[in-house]
């Protein structure tokens, strides 16, 4: 009890002026608002009339009879193709998380055992990559002309899969987390590896999966670079892929459309263009904005695991 | 980060283990299956790729009918002219300048006000806002390069961007931003600063709270002021994690962020080229191109690779000279 009103007095009399704490919160306040503002102006943008935006540019505020929805009208019935593009990045970002724990949590487990005779080998298989690689042109011909990977949605997945940033991770918390003594006497009592794994390590390293999980998810769910290299059938197309060629090819979006070329051109006419780009940015970015606050926590710890050296 | 001095946790040479058993185990056999994905994954995708820059030395050409290693084996040996023909690029030293100096200036940034920023945002009063501050302005993390290249575009455009709405507003002409190559180093910089400040200031606020609070306890009674704090103890406090992010980057010091370099910018198309190059972007456009072979392309990435490689030996060299517990390998 003294010990806390100790704490508390400290930290009264340790404390910035009020002057200063007021100067400081709206420093951040400041900062706040610009990393936050563009993702507001693409929502006012993409919500402006198309009518009002060629009388007077895009605006940071919209009200009244300027307010209009009709580029989400528009993607609405092009929902077939932006649907398609969602199935292809949840399919890749589902597949590649769970891959990716997998692979990273298997070799982290290994590196773990100090008794492992390979041990030393396999550490050193998983540093060199953190401090040299072949360049990107390298990886380009491996995956085109040794595995032909070109244009399949592997190759969206796979390259992602494992980095040596997060084995170490991973290593590093089995370390910490799981004493030797609990494994050594899983082993006396006839237990494979592979059940340890299985049914000692795994359930108690639910923090880690969950880092690594979602550094692998946001890592798939923004990924367009795999795209832009390896992907050109529509078919393969993920959001992200979608939405740097939407400009270059605005007929992606129609060219899927049953209808008949007149209504096509006829669509692609009547299509409020300005908007209709920046409602696709503003869908693409609205889940991962909703959804990180909730996992940041993760990040952090993450980034604080893995701050702790390899 | 007292954690650090941890034995488990140091550099992996150093863990030799103790009681290594001389025979192979089944435990052994056992650990090497489990292993055995990984390590499949790490040789096609990380080592194929390293002995892929052989094509760097050769002068691949396809012979007909035939698979990618026969014709990659049938073709000449031509020692260094690939890397010739790379260093002769009449764009070459533009690429050098463009990829150093922005890294220089993304270094220096992403440490002082990271740092600054992690020290001011401790000393707020209300530790709620702090954490909606901190949320905010770890979004920009999130987001792809298409989208911020989105962000951009609302900004820039030059007929209806919000940008020059503001610039009109206080009496200006309209300016073309993707037509002027002079704006783009301060909109890059800016970008990697807006991009990167969230994250980074994330990174080092959590180590300034773990610092021991009787630290702090033991200044005030000595009659430190605020800011002798956090030169004498916070900045000291959180040195290694600041040499350990200053190595990482030093060691990319060749390589860029390409969403940033070539997406934003459109393509770094003329004329924002000649300042938006670096050596990533041109990679990939020669990757693109149909003027340039195989194994030209594969030896600049080389280039980049290995002069990566080197960089980061030094960076940690020296590192290790000055304090050894900060060193990264």
């Amino acid at each position: 009890m003294s010990k806390k009103m100790n704490d508390s007095a400290m930290n009264k009399l340790n404390r910035i002026k009020p002057g200063t704490n007021i100067l400081f919160n709206l420093l951040f306040v400041l900062l706040a608002a610009m990393c936050f503002l563009p993702i507001v102006s693409i929502f006012v943008i993409s919500i402006t009339d198309a009518g009002a935006i060629r009388a007077d540019g895009y605006k940071f505020f919209v009200w009244g009879k300027d307010v209009s929805f009709s580029a989400y009208e528009y993607l609405w019935t092009q929902r077939q193709t932006i649907l398609h593009a969602l199935w292809v990045s949840v399919y890749v970002t589902v597949i590649g998380t769970v891959l990716g724990v997998a692979l990273t949590t298997l070799m982290g487990y290994v590196l773990s055992r100090k008794e492992y005779k390979l041990n030393g080998f396999l550490t050193i298989l998983v540093f060199i990559p953190m401090i040299f690689g072949g360049g990107m042109a390298a990886s380009y011909v491996v995956n085109t002309q040794i595995l032909h990977l070109k244009d399949s949605m592997w190759i969206l997945i796979l390259p992602l899969a494992v980095s040596s940033f997060n084995v170490t991770i991973t290593r590093t918390f089995f370390r910490q987390t799981i004493p030797d003594s609990i494994i050594e006497s899983a082993k006396i009592d006839g237990a494979s590896q592979w059940t340890i794994f299985g049914r000692i390590v795994l359930p108690v390293s639910k923090p880690v999966l969950a880092t690594i999980g979602l550094f692998l998810a946001f890592g798939y769910w923004n990924d367009w670079f795999q795209s832009k290299l390896y992907i050109d059938s529509n078919s393969l197309k993920s959001l992200q892929a979608m939405l740097y060629s939407i400009e270059a090819d605005l007929k992606f979006l129609t060219q899927n459309q049953t209808a008949a070329l007149t209504s096509q051109a006829a669509l692609l006419a009547s299509m409020p263009k300005e908007s209709v780009t920046m409602a696709i940015a503003f869908v693409v970015a609205v889940p991962i904005a909703c959804v990180y606050p909730f996992f940041q926590k993760y990040f952090i710890s993450g980034l604080t695991v893995g701050a702790v050296k390899g | 980060m007292p954690a650090k001095k941890d034995p488990v946790k140091t550099a992996p040479p150093a863990k030799v283990k103790p009681r290594r058993r001389s025979h192979w185990t089944r435990d052994d056999t056992e650990l090497s299956i489990l292993a055995l994905p990984t390590t499949v994954w790490y040789i096609l995708f990380c080592y194929l790729p390293m002995f892929g820059i052989i094509l760097a030395f050769k002068d691949y050409r396809i012979t007909q009918g035939a698979s990618f290693l026969t014709s990659l084996l049938k073709s000449d040996w031509i020692g260094l002219k690939n890397f010739e023909y790379f260093f002769n690029l009449p764009i070459f030293p533009q690429l050098l300048r463009n990829t150093l100096l922005y890294n220089i200036v993304f270094i220096v940034m992403g440490i002082v006000f990271p740092v600054l920023f992690a020290i001011l945002i401790s000393n707020i009063y209300s530790k709620r806002l702090s954490k909606t501050y901190q949320t905010l302005m770890f979004m920009p993390h999130f987001m792809s390069w298409v989208v911020v290249s989105y962000f951009v575009m609302a900004f820039l455009n030059p007929t209806l961007g919000l940008a020059n709405t503001i610039v009109e507003w206080f009496g200006g002409k309209p300016i073309s931003w993707y037509m002027e190559a002079k704006y783009w180093p301060y909109i890059l910089v800016f970008l990697n600063f807006w991009k990167t400040i969230g994250y980074n200031m994330v990174v080092y606020l959590a180590s300034i709270t773990g610092i021991d609070q009787s630290l702090y306890e033991a200044a005030v009674l000595d009659g430190a002021s605020k800011f002798q704090q956090a030169r004498y103890i916070t900045i000291p406090s959180i040195r290694p994690i600041i040499i350990m992010m200053f190595i990482l980057s030093v060691g990319r010091i060749f390589s860029t962020d390409f969403g940033l370099f070539y997406q934003v910018t459109r393509g770094a198309q003329f004329p924002l080229d000649g300042v938006t190059t670096t050596f990533d972007v041109q990679v990939f456009k020669m990757l693109n191109s149909q003027g340039t072979t195989m194994g030209q392309t594969t030896a600049a990435s080389m280039f980049q690779a290995v002069v990566g490689c080197i960089t980061i030996l030094c960076a940690n060299g020296i590192v290790r000279k000055v304090d050894k517990s900060s060193a990264l390998i």
